[in-house]
């Protein structure tokens, strides 16, 4: 594993131990970093199915209801019924900070709250269809906005966890056991000089010992 | 103050007009991509695409699926639901999970 050279000194030993450490406490905490948002991200994503299902089906009535429209009236009246509105939709955009991912939360503020003022057009030209369709789509309104602020979590969250994720695994299958094996290494090396120095002294004793009283 | 703003064929859009959100019609053949371009550098926090529309613009949208704003959101058009909505949160589960454990029922 020790690709890399290493100074096999007893600083770079004391270096490389708390590095070790350093490397296992925080994979431990991205470990359990990651495991908490894949929580959560599980409870928002199914949240997200849900609403997109809702809408999905909210949208495709209220467009059959368009349709019908569309057909009792001409497309002139129903551009002209269409183009001044008089309700406006603005969104107050916070954020929430889930596990250190910022997701946006939005707050709808309506021109006029009242919905049944929310009708743009004078009802002497134009068909009762048109008013069903705008009020199933006014009723999908809040949902779809709910389903943005979801889904954008989700893509984010989704991103964080796979960054999250890599960085368990670099740590885990990487760092820290090349570390180790470079700990490994020094240790190896550093007892193997110690070894060699007391064979030469031990060594050394014996030829002193024998210069001076010949044995 | 941010808007909400809707892209897609005037068919499937036009409703949401009444509804007080900013519409933009693109009309069959035409290139989407300089005003969808001009709707992400505006003041709107959400915008909503048809899903026929978002598969022509699959690469600009892609680009935005990890910045925290805007929130682009497919829904489906006059034409049908093409599921591709769907596909897209499927996608993100892979993406976060290694593997669909939510769709697969």
């Amino acid at each position: 594993m020790a690709t890399k050279q290493v100074n096999p000194t007893r600083m770079e030993l004391t270096r490389l131990k708390k590095k070790l450490a350093t490397a296992t406490k925080g994979h431990k905490l991205l470990k359990d970093k990651r495991d908490e948002l894949m929580r959560q991200f599980l409870d928002m994503v199914k949240l997200n199915k849900k609403l997109r299902e809702k809408v999905e089906k909210g949208i495709s009535e209220a467009n059959k209801n368009f349709v019908l429209a569309s057909a009792s009236m001409t497309s002139e009246s129903l551009s002209a019924a269409m183009l001044s509105p008089k309700q406006e939709v603005y969104l107050e955009v916070g954020s929430k900070n889930i596990m250190s991912v910022d997701v946006p939360k939005y707050e709808i503020n309506y021109r006029t709250p009242n919905t049944n003022d929310m009708f743009c057009y004078g009802l002497a030209f134009t068909s009762c269809d048109l008013d069903d369709a705008v009020s199933s789509l006014s009723k999908i309104l809040p949902d779809m906005l709910r389903l943005a602020e979801v889904e954008k979590s989700c893509q984010l969250m989704a991103d964080e966890i796979e960054k999250t994720r890599r960085r368990v695994n670099a740590l885990e299958h990487v760092m820290i056991p090349e570390t180790k094996a470079n700990i490994k290494f020094i240790s190896m090396k550093l007892d193997e000089n110690e070894r060699a120095t007391q064979t030469r002294l031990m060594k050394v004793k014996d030829m002193m010992l024998k210069e001076a009283h010949g044995y | 103050m941010y808007r909400v703003a809707v892209l897609g064929d005037k068919e499937s859009i036009y409703g949401f007009a009444a509804l007080g959100l900013d519409v933009f019609f693109v009309s069959q053949g035409e290139d989407p991509e300089p005003i969808f371009k001009k709707l992400t550098q505006s003041d709107y926090a959400v915008i909503y695409i048809t899903e026929q529309l978002a598969s022509v613009l699959a690469d600009e949208i892609a680009k935005f699926s990890y910045k925290p704003s805007p929130a682009i959101i497919q829904i489906p058009g006059v034409w049908g639901n093409t599921g591709k909505g769907m596909a897209d949160v499927k996608k993100s589960v892979e993406k976060a999970v290694g593997s669909d454990i939510i769709f697969n029922d």
